[in-house]
């Protein structure tokens, strides 16, 4: 959920009153957005590097402000006051136009074929007559950074540059060239770089060297050019020094680059409806053209109704109308007209409308009703068995463990003295740490390192889990399955064979499985190396091995920190379903 | 003998400190226990005053005199060698002191090696007469720092002493009897416990606690989550599978192949089994169309949907996946409605804190019917959480890709003052009921949260570690008491 932080006291005076922190809070609840903390910068700083770094800092109040994902149109002061003011009835939602500029001059962005091979899309608008201040220059950069990290997954989909138009002329072609042929002075640079001198030098910056991946080992980057070669950007990295805005500018070219074309015309869409609030012309946008080379031409932004849905009955036009969606009843009265403005590309379907029409209704005004749906309740067999298991083992003395289905190789290899290649274990492939580099094949490394953290308990230790372990199944469609696994273990000055044993007994009498070769169970000698030799049984019931039980091994109880002698048994439980 | 109650022979209680003066807590459980509380028959007080001794060197400065001063008497007017004067059994102490009190010179060039001589004509031995002051019981004229100074050098000590003061008891009495400490088989056959004095049981000691396994809490937690589920009428759902693949967990569910959560940072994906193999395929082209183009009345993400990423297998970041998979199976029937819950393990490659591991367990019910509304939602879940106990609920919007509307549950929590997050809902989006076959008009109302978190906040834990995994303290395990979630 990304978070936006804005200034206490620019939010209250764009929404023309003041609240209290926790009327605030309530209405931020009642529109779907969380108040999740209220700081400072200073706060911040001394948070995050310590008291004597925040000397000097800000200590103007900062709302951070929880988002929900989909909204991009909530990002920034600007969309949040007006979502809030029209939610609250005390605006009208506005109607977002596109003009083509009064001289007919239309700037054009060329897109060469080049560009196919590594970034094929673009798309283009004009903020014409803009006014700037400190306060919406900053809310225009962060925008579109929330915007880069957010719906343009870091830059990966769409990348963004604003440049001041009046330093440039167009038309404007994107194109893409091998990197050697790219020369310009980057955004707050001194000097000239060549493009992979570029990537050298951002190598290290903290936020650009997230990005230098997307291009880097492509042949060709991309790159955007006036009709004077002047360099205005190098998507998705670094725009040109020379095209840079400021607070002075009056006059922004927006181009969005990207490797989804609907992303791209969402995001140009929600960063000029935000931001024509400032032009001359409020809400209007002046349109650019887009040229393929194969002639094909489109005028940007798109800004038109993305989509009119047909609704019935008539008190729902109003409510919707608080959620920026404008609408009217038609017709007979039976339909409602619903005009979705570009700021809403979350909304895709009719559900989308119906669920802004309950919070503006108010979802804590909704009655609350019992369905009538009326069904026979079932238990899932191999959880019902494993709940009485459960009770009965406790009953029996021992004590439950709920360890970790995920674990280290060594953990099911190394430590029990197999190999890994011979566990059929499931293997991840992108582990943070060795802790879940594979999933269990059983549940006794678990329970000994439940014990290895539990040695000051007074002896004799019992433990049991019942619980899945992961094996590799072809027969399955993804390739794995779960066995529903029996393990106790008991720790002492002596091994104690003869409880695990009388345990496995007690298990058998639960199951109402005699001890018999034939219809019953019966346990015989085994090899397992981690068993101690001549101290290891196979338990064979319902025609099938289910598992062993034993006196461990030296080495293993070594391996896992332990002292003491100790004996264990695991069965699979599936069979007694 | 081990138990508790019998109290310990009452002429031995007057002589020991009573347990008051120790300080002791009676309810510990202990071997030896608090004595009774019982009339007694002598009462016995401590008392406890402090004085200051000599130590025996001292005793010896006060007899001979202190070391300077003894080597000071020593040294003749010619002179001492100072090899002489350190034979001397106060030699060493005696000569820095001596020399520190400038009360000696050494003269290193001297004839015959270095010689010590008087440097005054007499001298007055305080530190001895300090300490006859203190031997004449007259140490508190002394000053704290000389005091200290002495105690330092090892002649002075302080001694504690402690006294006890012997009254008759309530039940003072010069003749004994001897009392039984408890019944015996041999008493109720004889019938002489008729006749015979019992010890006095100490009620305010803990018994001895039986031996006996216990259950997981976090576990005992889930039983009732499950006995919850099936009173209300809801089906367990089969989700014995950690390996899902991408496209029950993600793609069905109608998250777009973009979406964060699908990325390295969150998902634990497999390296092997890397892919599912097997899908229903009518089922996924429908799935794919709704992604890349829309339909259903929906305008679909419009993007380029891949059957590689929709392979990819992954550790289940949700058990939502299974419910996909249910409903899939559900919509291959003749349509009856549905109830369904599960609680189970789920997978998330994030970072971990005191409250998040990469494994938790996720509660989650399912509702599938002709017309249900977010009425029936909240109702449901108003229902759902009156039986956890939790009455006061407010329902926040939300945004989750596969539910539209959406509502974050929220409940008042008396001891944190503040309205908590328990839960998150919706209602399943068309664009993932309508590819499975579901019926126009059937809706899917759901809820999910997690078991950890209840379970921390109803026992007061505040590291997740200590009460999943390995890590676990045994000792809460076996003194967790029943789970009554609404008591």
């Amino acid at each position: 959920m990304p978070t936006v932080s804005v200034k206490q006291e620019l939010l209250f005076q764009a929404l023309g009153r003041r609240y209290t922190d926790e009327e605030f809070d309530e209405l931020c609840f009642e529109f779907g957005l969380e108040l999740d903390e209220i700081t400072s910068e200073k706060d911040i700083i001394s948070k995050e590097q310590g008291d004597g770094k925040a000397e000097g800092a800000s200590d103007i109040i900062l709302y951070k402000i929880d988002v929900p994902a989909n909204r991009y149109d909530l990002l920034c002061l600007e969309g949040l006051v007006r979502g809030l003011q029209v939610f609250k009835e005390r605006i009208k939602a506005p109607r977002y136009k596109r003009i083509m500029p009064a001289n007919g001059d239309v700037q054009r962005l060329i897109i060469t074929e080049e560009t196919a091979q590594v970034r094929p899309h673009a798309v283009a608008a004009v903020l014409r007559n803009i006014t700037f201040s400190k306060d919406r220059y900053d809310s225009f950069i962060d925008l579109q950074e929330k915007l880069h990290q957010n719906i343009c997954r870091k830059r990966a989909l769409v990348a963004i540059g604003t440049h001041d138009l009046d330093t440039i002329s167009g038309p404007f072609t994107y194109t893409a060239r091998p990197p050697s042929e790219i020369r310009f002075k980057p955004l707050n640079q001194s000097k000239e770089y060549t493009a992979s001198e570029i990537l050298d030098l951002y190598r290290t910056d903290s936020q650009l060297k997230h990005y230098l991946h997307i291009i880097e080992n492509k042949p060709l980057y991309p790159v955007i050019y006036d009709s004077n070669g002047v360099v205005l950007s190098m998507p998705p990295i670094i725009n040109g020094d020379h095209t840079k805005i400021s607070i002075n500018t009056r006059n922004v070219f927006v181009e969005c680059t990207a490797t989804d074309i609907t992303k791209a015309k969402i995001v140009l869409d929600i960063l000029v409806t935000m931001f024509s609030e400032y032009c001359e012309k409020q809400f209007i946008v002046e349109a650019a053209e887009v040229t393929y080379l194969n002639g094909k031409t489109c005028i940007y932004p798109i800004l038109t109704l993305m989509s009119c849905f047909s609704e019935t009955p008539s008190s729902l036009a109003k409510l919707l109308t608080r959620m920026c969606l404008k609408s009217h009843v038609t017709g007979n009265g039976n339909n409602i007209e619903i005009e979705i403005p570009p700021t809403r590309a979350d909304i895709i379907h009719a559900c989308d409308i119906i669920e802004d029409a309950a919070i503006a209704y108010g979802y804590n005004n909704i009655q609350m009703t019992i369905p009538k749906t009326y069904t026979i309740a079932n238990q899932f067999p191999l959880n019902k068995l494993t709940e009485l298991l459960r009770q009965d083992l406790a009953a029996a003395g021992f004590t439950e463990a709920l360890t970790f289905a995920l674990c280290s190789q060594e953990d099911i290899a190394d430590k029990l003295g197999v190999d890994i290649c011979s566990t059929k274990a499931v293997h991840i492939a992108n582990p943070k740490t060795a802790e879940f580099q594979v999933a269990r094949t059983s549940l006794l490394p678990g329970l000994l390192k439940t014990i290895a953290a539990n040695k000051k308990m007074p002896l004799p230790l019992k433990l049991f889990e019942i619980s899945d372990i992961v094996v590799k199944d072809s027969t399955k469609d993804v390739g794995a399955r779960n066995q529903r696994n029996l393990c106790a273990i008991y720790y002492n000055k002596n091994p104690g064979f003869e409880f695990i044993h009388g345990l496995l007994d007690r298990v058998m009498q639960l199951l109402s499985v005699p001890p018999s070769k034939e219809s019953g169970y019966l346990i015989k000698a085994a090899e397992d190396s981690a068993f101690f030799p001549g101290r290891c049984a196979e338990i064979l019931a319902k025609g099938q091995s289910i598992g062993k039980l034993g006196v461990l091994h030296p080495d293993v109880i070594t391996k896992f920190e332990l002292t003491m002698p100790c004996s264990a048994l695991e069965i699979k439980i599936e069979p007694f379903l | 003998m081990g138990a508790n109650y019998p109290s310990l022979p009452a002429c031995c209680v007057a002589l020991m400190p009573s347990s008051e003066a120790l300080g002791t807590e009676h309810c510990q459980r202990q071997d030896t226990g608090p004595p009774v509380r019982s009339p007694q028959v002598i009462e016995a007080e401590q008392r406890s005053s402090k004085r200051w001794e000599l130590t025996p060197e001292g005793q010896e400065i006060v007899q001979e005199g202190s070391h300077e001063a003894r080597v000071f008497d020593s040294i003749p007017a010619e002179g001492l060698p100072q090899s002489e004067l350190m034979k001397l059994p106060s030699g060493k102490v005696g000569f820095s002191k001596a020399m520190s009190n400038k009360w000696v010179r050494l003269d290193k060039n001297a004839d015959g090696g270095p010689r010590i001589f008087r440097a005054v004509e007499s001298v007055r031995d305080s530190v001895r007469e300090k300490l006859q002051l203190v031997q004449q019981g007259e140490a508190e004229s002394l000053e704290e720092k000389d005091r200290n100074e002495l105690k330092k050098r090892k002649l002075l000590m302080e001694v504690v002493i402690k006294t006890y003061w012997i009254r008759k008891g309530s039940a003072f009495s010069t003749t004994v009897t001897k009392q039984e400490t408890d019944l015996t088989p041999e008493m109720i056959a004889s019938g002489s416990w008729r006749d015979l004095k019992f010890k006095a049981y100490n009620f305010a000691a803990l018994g001895i606690m039986p031996e006996s396994g216990h259950l997981h809490p976090l576990l005992k937690v889930r039983t009732q989550f499950r006995q919850i589920f099936l009173e209300m009428g809801f089906t367990e759902m089969p989700t014995n599978n950690f390996i899902e693949s991408s496209f029950w967990n993600f793609d069905a569910l109608f998250q777009p192949q973009q979406h964060p959560a699908r990325d390295q940072h969150d998902t634990f994906f497999l390296q092997d089994p890397a892919e599912a193999t097997d899908f229903p395929m009518d089922y996924l082209k429908r799935v794919k169309k709704i992604h890349s183009q829309g339909g259903y009345g929906s305008q679909g993400y419009k993007y380029d949907w891949k059957l590689a990423e929709a392979r990819k297998n992954i550790l289940r970041t949700h058990t939502t996946a299974v419910s996909a998979r249910m409903l899939y199976r559900l919509a291959q029937q003749k349509f009856a409605p549905a109830k369904y819950f599960s609680i189970d393990r789920v997978f998330r490659n994030e970072t971990l804190d005191a409250t998040h591991l990469a494994e938790f367990h996720q509660i989650e019910g399912v509702v599938a019917d002709y017309g249900l509304t977010l009425g029936d939602l909240m109702g449901t879940l108003r229902e759902f959480f009156t039986k956890l106990g939790i009455s006061q609920l407010r329902f926040k919007p939300a945004y989750n890709p596969y539910t539209e509307p959406s509502m974050e549950v929220f409940s008042y929590h008396q001891g944190l003052q503040k309205w908590v997050e328990v839960g998150n809902s919706g209602v399943f989006r068309p664009e993932m009921l309508l590819p499975m076959g579901l019926p126009e008009g059937v809706s899917v109302i759901a809820w999910g949260l997690s078991l950890e978190r209840p379970t921390m906040i109803k026992y007061g834990i505040n590291n997740i570690r200590e009460l999943v995994g390995h890590k676990v303290n045994l000792q809460m395990v076996y003194d967790g008491p029943l789970c009554r979630l609404d008591a």
